[in-house]
């Protein structure tokens, strides 16, 4: 994944402006600061209400709604591990507590020194082969006890 | 030269495809063939991928969950002739598992390369567009309707109906919306089509605008699914650049624009009316209805909002016709539903039928059994909102009125199957769980409702609850299903309540030994 740029508000400026011919843009225009700068940064949030006519509390609100949507940026590799029912199925509970067991990590967290953030998932459409993870947006198939120490130390190298 | 396939669809890439078709491509280099590799999508059947296939004089012949270390021992066996090989299955439309389905809306997916419009034509694509254009608007809302075709986002309603609505409203903007948040566990048709057979949806869609009288579409998929989404902007780009969509559809002087938005990891915006709060770019908060989207939906215009399977089917209807497809099916169930069969099973992936065929068919039958060898102790129908089905209740016809008699729903056609391990206590509780995660918090019922629950089956689980928590459930369930605003918080009680009814003694926990005094 390319590294996340840090703050640049004249970057911001136009990732915003690129967007507002959409019908609806503060879902896309979100996407993109992510994208480029590895979350959305404090700074932008007033930047887009106010180029969407919408109170800074207001467009706060919309930010936090969204589960994807990150106030700090995400360690350097980014583990989505499956928690719904289809994985369950296949031991899945198991393998995502021994995922976190592994990287010493609770879900949501980041590594101290900013290598790994684990998250749940619900649901990758992967849902016969099971337990499911995304790593760095690569998907990861039949995890049992070997392939969760696999990934975490591919991870964690 | 040969032609050969190996999907790109996501589940094929989590086992490694990507290396079986570059070991393919250095292997035929290596011996001087000349091939060319398709990357299709899937066909469906997740236990056989990878499943790489060639095309020969006698069809395409099918090899099983290929390896890159198999390459050099395929070539060995001539595959690009169809030689034989441990791994193969033969001609792969004789395999049982796909010669028993009756594959309308999933014809194309997983055969053809799902950017190439020479294939989707070769295989009847733009046939529906075009016979939509000679009807007309109103010749096509009637063939919709008397198709029989019903919403496959879980709700069922008539699309016919929903259509004719829109169609009447008189607005200067109207919009379509394929709602492709498939958020439920259990489910992945929507992100084979998106992969497998990108502009059968297109169509559907095309068709849809001009028979309503709107002129933009959205896709609003997930942020989950990464590999669909760049698939299916690309199969946007290229229906432009051919005249597919644009200011003049096919040189019919009509116009249609379609737009893909992902989500952002909401649940709840899979519900039709936080879906549109969303695509305004709001809080995916639900909206009560009245009114309905029909009238005042996206923008406050009048706007058909359908499930992508819903619209993927619907090239299918304009092109062979209406009767073609009610044709298939049982009582007011018409045409067929891509089921997913899911979890704990031995041979799971999608498989289209008619309706009418039992729950037990599906998973001892087609699904082989669970996975594990185990006996099968529940399925989980429709998603995380679904019942959950014991095994008595497996003579069940698959059909929507079926479905609902016997206290359950067939949602988005996912089916998860459970072995005798499963703990259906800790099923309810995660239930609750997952409401509470996902509750847009906007009524009371679902937002408190969801938490009070949660911790009501920790109390259970932990063996602390009595008679009077199960009756306390209960109470709460009711609540929720009657109080709540949309389905979210309306269907957490399926899957809490059939894990009481069907399995009580999961909820009769051994209680604490007493504090020693």
């Amino acid at each position: 994944m390319a590294a996340p740029s840090p703050w640049d508000a004249t970057r911001a400026r136009e990732i915003i402006d690129a967007h507002l011919e959409l019908e609806g843009p503060a879902l896309p225009i979100l996407h993109a600061l992510q994208e480029t700068f590895g979350h959305v940064p404090r700074e932008a949030v007033p930047m887009v209400a106010s180029a969407l006519n919408v109170s800074r509390a207001e467009m706060h609100g919309i930010v936090t709604f969204y589960h994807d949507f990150r106030e700090e940026p995400a360690g350097e590799h980014v583990v989505k591990v499956c928690r719904a029912e289809s994985c369950q199925s296949r031991g899945g509970r198991e393998i995502g507590d021994r995922i976190a067991a592994l990287l010493g990590l609770k879900w949501y967290e980041t590594s101290a020194d900013g290598r790994v953030t684990l998250e749940p998932v619900y649901c990758l459409g992967l849902c016969t082969m099971g337990p499911n993870a995304m790593v760095d947006g690569k998907p990861v198939a039949r995890i049992d006890k070997v392939g969760a120490a696999r990934l975490v130390e591919e991870v964690t190298r | 030269m040969s032609r050969i396939f190996v999907p790109k669809d996501v589940a094929a890439l989590a086992l490694g495809a990507d290396a079986v078709a570059a070991a393919i491509a250095e292997e035929a280099a290596k011996r001087g063939l000349a091939i060319e590799i398709v990357r299709n999508g899937s066909r469906g059947a997740f236990f056989l991928e990878p499943l790489v296939e060639v095309e020969t004089p006698f069809g395409r012949v099918g090899y099983r969950e290929i390896v890159a270390d198999d390459v050099a021992s395929l070539f060995e066996a001539d595959f690009l002739s169809g030689g034989d090989h441990p791994t193969c299955i033969g001609k792969t439309d004789d395999f049982p598992w796909f010669a028993g389905q009756t594959r309308l809306t999933f014809a194309r997916c997983g055969i053809v390369d799902p950017l190439s419009l020479d294939d989707y034509a070769a295989l009847g694509g733009w046939k529906g567009l075009k016979r939509a254009l000679a009807l007309g608007e109103i010749g096509t809302l009637e063939e919709v309707s008397l198709s029989g075709l019903r919403g496959r986002g879980g709700a069922g309603f008539p699309t016919g109906v929903k259509w004719k609505t829109v169609a009447m409203a008189k607005a200067d903007r109207k919009y379509v919306i394929c709602n492709a948040d498939e958020g439920d566990s259990g489910t992945f048709a929507d992100r084979m089509i998106m992969e497998g057979d990108p502009f059968c949806l297109i169509e559907g869609m095309v068709i849809c605008g001009l028979a309503v009288g709107a002129t933009k579409g959205f896709v609003y998929s997930r942020s989950e699914y990464p590999h669909a989404n760049a698939t299916f902007a690309r199969a946007i780009e290229i229906a432009r650049a051919a005249g597919h969509l644009g200011p003049n559809i096919d040189g019919s002087g009509r116009a249609f624009e379609l737009e893909l938005r992902v989500g952002a990891g909401a649940y709840v915006c899979g519900e039709e009316t936080a879906l549109m709060e969303s695509l305004e770019g709001k809080r995916g908060i639900v909206r009560a209805k009245p009114p309905l989207p029909a009238i005042a939906g996206l923008f406050g215009k009048p706007t058909v909002v359908n499930n992508l399977l819903s619209l993927a089917t619907i090239p299918f209807i304009l092109a062979e016709g209406a009767q073609a497809y009610a044709d298939f099916g049982a009582g007011r169930s018409r045409g067929t539903m891509p089921i997913q069969i899911a979890g704990n099973v031995r041979y799971g992936g999608l498989w289209e039928t008619a309706f009418g065929v039992t729950l037990g068919e599906i998973v001892e039958t087609i699904g082989g059994g669970t996975a594990t060898g185990r006996p099968v102790k529940a399925v989980q129908c429709g998603g995380p909102l679904g019942a959950y089905f014991p095994v008595s209740l497996f003579d069940t016809p698959y059909d929507y009125e079926a479905f609902t008699a016997a206290g359950g729903l067939i949602g988005h056609g996912g089916i998860v199957v459970f072995d005798d391990t499963a703990d259906m206590a800790e099923m309810a509780h995660f239930a609750f769980e997952f409401g509470a995660i996902e509750s847009c918090g906007k009524c009371t019922p679902c937002r408190i409702g969801a938490v009070r629950g949660r911790e009501v089956m920790e109390k259970v689980l932990e063996g602390r609850g009595g008679a009077a928590d199960l009756t306390l459930l209960e109470d709460l369930c009711e609540t929720m299903k009657f109080g709540s605003l949309c389905a979210l918080g309306g269907f957490i009680p399926y899957p809490v309540t059939s894990a009481m009814t069907h399995f009580p003694d999961d909820f009769r926990r051994a209680g604490l030994p007493a504090a020693a005094e």
